[in-house]
Formats: C-alpha cells, structure tokens, sequence
C-alpha cells in the first residue's frame, strides 16, 4: 500500500520536473525558431546556443519588482496567476506517457493518476483555465485586462464546445473514457499495415480538435486575449516580475498539455509503429515508447511554433464567426458521420 | 494581391482558397523554407560590419609622411553646425606656411553630417569608416590631433571614392 504512494510521489516529482525543463526549452526553442525564421539568430550568448536565456529571463524577473495598482483587487490580483498555472500543471496527470512498466516487482503505470474518466477531468479542468484570464484582467481594474479577460472567457466557450465534440468521435471508436485505453486501442494496424491510429480513422476530428486547442491555449492565430497591437498585453498588462512569469509559464504548460492530449488522442500516444516487432526486452520497449512520446510530443510543440509565425490572428468577429458557423457544425458532422459508419459496420 | 499585381476579391476565391487548410500549409511550407536560409545578423563582436568608402564614419585628418595636410584655415570649424571642431593655427617653415597647433573635434557634438569634408579645400579633413565610438567621460569624447590623424595609405578607400564622386 505504501509502495503506490511513494510510486505516485516520485512520478509527480519528476513530472513536474521534466514539465518545468521543457518550458525553459521551450521558450528557447520558440525564440530561436522564430528568429531564423525572420533571418536573425536569435538568443545565442548564454550558455552553449543560448540554451540559458530563459534561466537568466527567470532571474531577472525574480528581481524584478511586484507591482500591484493602487486600485487593483489585490486578493484576486495575486491569486489568477495561481490559478492560471494551477490548472496548466494538473492537466497533464491524466496523460499517458508510456505503457505499462514492470518496475522493482510491481507493475507501474505511466500517468500520474490513473482516472476512469480521463477525458473528462481534462476537458474540465481546461476549463478552469480560463478562470485565472479572467480573474486577472478584471482584478487588474486596467479597461485593456478587463477586455482580454472578457475576449478570453468568450473564446473559451465558443471553442470548448467544438473540442468536446471532436473528441466525442474518438470516444465512439475506441469506446472508453480511459485514456490509457484510448492509447492501447490505437497500437493495432488497419489493414495489416497502417497503424490504427486516430487521425487516420478521425481526420476531421483531428483537425476541429488541433484548432480548438489552438484557441484554448491562446496561441497565435487565436491569441485574441493578449493582442498586441490593440490591448498592450491582454490580461497579463499589469502584472509584473514572477507573477508575470507564471503567466508565461502557464501559457507553454498548456501548449505542452495540448501537445501531449493531442498526441494521446490522435497520434497514437505512446506507440511506435512496427517496435513490437524488434524483438526488444519489455523494459527496452518501455524506454523506447517513452522516447517515442516525447518525440512526438515535441513535433506537435514545434507545429504550435511554426503555425504562430505563420497565421496572422483573427478579427474578433472572425474567430467567433468560425468557432461557431464552422467548426460545431463540423464537428457536429463528424459525429453524426462516424455514428452512422459504426451502425453499417 | 496576387502574384501578378491584380486584386483578388473573396468572391473569386475557389472552393480550396476557402477552406483555409490548403492556403494554410502553403504558408507554413514558406515559413520553414525561411529557417534554413542563410542569417542577415552579424554576429557583433565576432563579425563585424565594413562600412563601403561612401560611408560617413569619424572625421579623421589626413597626414603625408608625417605632415598633416591642413593648413589651419578654419573653414571646417566655420561651417561645422555643431560647433565640434577648433582649430588654432601657427606658422611652419614649410612651404604651406601655415598649420594648425591644436586642432580638437568633440565626438559628443559631432553629427557626422560630413560638411568639414566637403568645405576643406585641402582635403585634409575627411570621413573614415569608423563607428565603434564609445567614451566614458566628456573629455575622453575630445579628439585631439593624436588620435585624429591618419596616413593617406590608411585613408586609400575614402580618397578614391571623394576623387571619383565629388
């Protein structure tokens, strides 16, 4: 009995360990891709390639003052960035990053909690999120939060619906809430060749499910709360050093949980086509698979790069005119299709 | 605007333009060809940029085998808008009779508009390709004709290019 609390304690250790190393990569990686992208280099003094710069940004925000407005709600001002990484962190339990693992006698499952009901406590607690936007842009009592928090909190509605609709196509086809299960039922082949993975039996869904996540983690093309050029910085304008810092280290904790949900649902987690066949040892395997989740993982991270650089952001009325009038009734569709070909088959 | 300058309209869109999916990998197949072309940053301190002789840099003064060839008329430090440059002339056996016993320009005043090098009538007073121009004090910033004076080999560049376009 002891053993499973202390299996638990050292999985969440680590967890949160890999996920705070991965945003310092992150970061990196967004700042260097976007420059050569632009044909600059980049941050490259700290450290070998730069790989430091966002340690040395997380010192100096650390020294930086807490400012907090005179007539800002200074409770609730404190308590959004909280919130915001709060939610980002906790997301990422239900995931499973490897299959299940003979480990000093026991049999170990990789994924910090082992739900029954694993989509749906992420789908809520992504919702969550967008608490700490608006608490944040309404606490700050600045009319630019105030309008990011709102835009936030909107985006999240119209998108929520669409994302668990894409999913509900998923669910009909494996048949489980369990997304463990989701992911072993994705190692079979179609056809004998063809891994039956969820993109190839739900690429409408992938695709309304890749745009949601889009929006819900408020990257670029939907990044409608902390626009720029018309709200200074969104909901985030006036807060200062680690609280600032913890906004950001939300934001590419969601971009790293949308990545991994992404690659759980559709990309067929933790499997690597064709590895059973290798003739590995089953703890061989088990590193593999590991390896093979966090590369594809970080593929999907580098599309969420790529795609920030490349779509300029919507019109309000634009983003709400394809959350609503295209993506739902899509993804309506899509249900609706995959009930009808599970009825004929 | 389309590739041959003429305005698409959202009507004239096809049926692929309109579902964003097509336009959309198009756009990210450019933004990653984008990553491996060659960088326009100089990396600073390492590489450093080389101006072309029609660069405006520090004023410098030009000397032959040790004689600079400024005769002290004072007409640079007339026309200078900064008023950065003083000269203070004095008589010399040589045959120019005269040249300048003290000649200063304060590179905190200076705004390297380069009209010292267009009135000098010697061209003695010309524009180097210099820019890393960086002082801790105000009298460090006051180049005296120690540090302004330059040999016309080192100045080649400058020379030919004033001779060929002036």
């Amino acid at each position: 009995m002891d053993n499973v609390y202390l299996v638990s304690v050292v999985k969440f250790v680590m967890y949160v360990a890999i996920v705070l190393i991965s945003v310092i990569l992150i970061g990196w990686l967004e700042r260097r891709i976007s420059a050569f992208m632009q044909n600059r280099t980049g941050p490259n003094r700290v450290g070998p390639f730069g790989l430091l710069q966002i340690l040395i940004d997380v010192v100096k925000l650390l020294l930086k003052e807490d400012i907090v407005p005179k007539s800002a709600n200074k409770r609730i001002h404190d308590l959004a960035p909280i919130i915001s990484i709060a939610v980002a962190l906790s997301t990422f339990a239900v995931v499973p990053f490897g299959n299940t693992i003979e480990m000093f006698g026991s049999e170990v499952k990789l994924m910090i909690a082992d739900v029954n009901v694993g989509i749906l406590y992420m789908l809520s607690i992504t919702s969550l999120g967008v608490y700490g936007l608006t608490l944040a842009g309404w606490a700050s009592n600045n009319k630019y939060s105030l309008l990011g928090g709102l835009r936030s909190s909107a985006q999240m509605i119209s998108y929520e619906l669409s994302m668990g609709l894409s999913i509900i196509g998923v669910l009909m086809v494996s048949g489980t809430l369990r997304l463990d299960q989701i992911v072993l039922h994705q190692t079979s082949y179609l056809g004998g060749w063809l891994p039956a993975w969820n993109i190839f039996l739900q690429p409408v869904a992938f695709i309304t499910f890749a745009v949601a996540a889009f929006a819900e983690t408020n990257r670029l093309p939907f990044d409608l709360p902390e626009a720029e050029p018309e709200l200074v910085a969104g909901y985030h304008t006036e807060y200062t050093g680690l609280k600032f810092g913890l906004f950001m280290l939300a934001e590419y904790s969601n971009v790293i949980t949308a990545s991994a949900v992404i690659v759980t649902l559709f990309l067929g987690g933790w499997h690597l086509p064709y590895a059973e066949y290798l003739g590995l040892s089953p703890f061989g395997l088990s590193i593999l698979q590991i390896l093979t989740f966090c590369v594809k993982v970080a593929l999907v991270i580098l599309f969420f790069i790529v795609v920030r650089w490349t779509i300029p952001r919507f019109r309000y009325d634009q983003l709400m005119n394809l959350g609503w009038k295209v993506m739902l009734p899509v993804a309506i569709a899509n249900v609706l299709v995959t009930g009808l070909v599970l009825l004929v088959i | 605007m389309g590739s041959n300058g003429k305005i698409i309209r959202k009507k004239d869109l096809n049926i692929w333009q309109k579902a964003y999916l097509t336009e959309i990998f198009k756009g990210l197949r450019l933004t990653i060809s984008q990553i491996f072309k060659p960088k326009f940053t100089y990396l600073y301190p390492e590489v450093r940029f080389k101006p072309q002789p029609s660069f405006r840099g520090r004023p410098v003064l030009v000397h032959e085998n040790g004689t600079e060839r400024c005769v002290a008329c004072g007409l640079c430090s007339r026309v200078c808008p900064a008023l950065a440059i003083e000269v203070q002339a004095s008589e010399t056996e040589l045959e120019k009779e005269r040249y300048p016993i003290k000649f200063e320009i304060n590179m905190v005043r200076c705004i390297f508009c380069g009209f010292c090098e267009e009135v000098c009538p010697e061209e003695a007073i010309i524009m180097s390709n210099e820019y890393e121009l960086v002082f801790t004090s105000q009298e460090e910033a006051i180049f005296g004709k120690e540090r302004l004076l330059k040999s016309t080999e080192e100045m080649k560049d400058r020379l030919e290019f004033l001779r060929a376009h002036r």
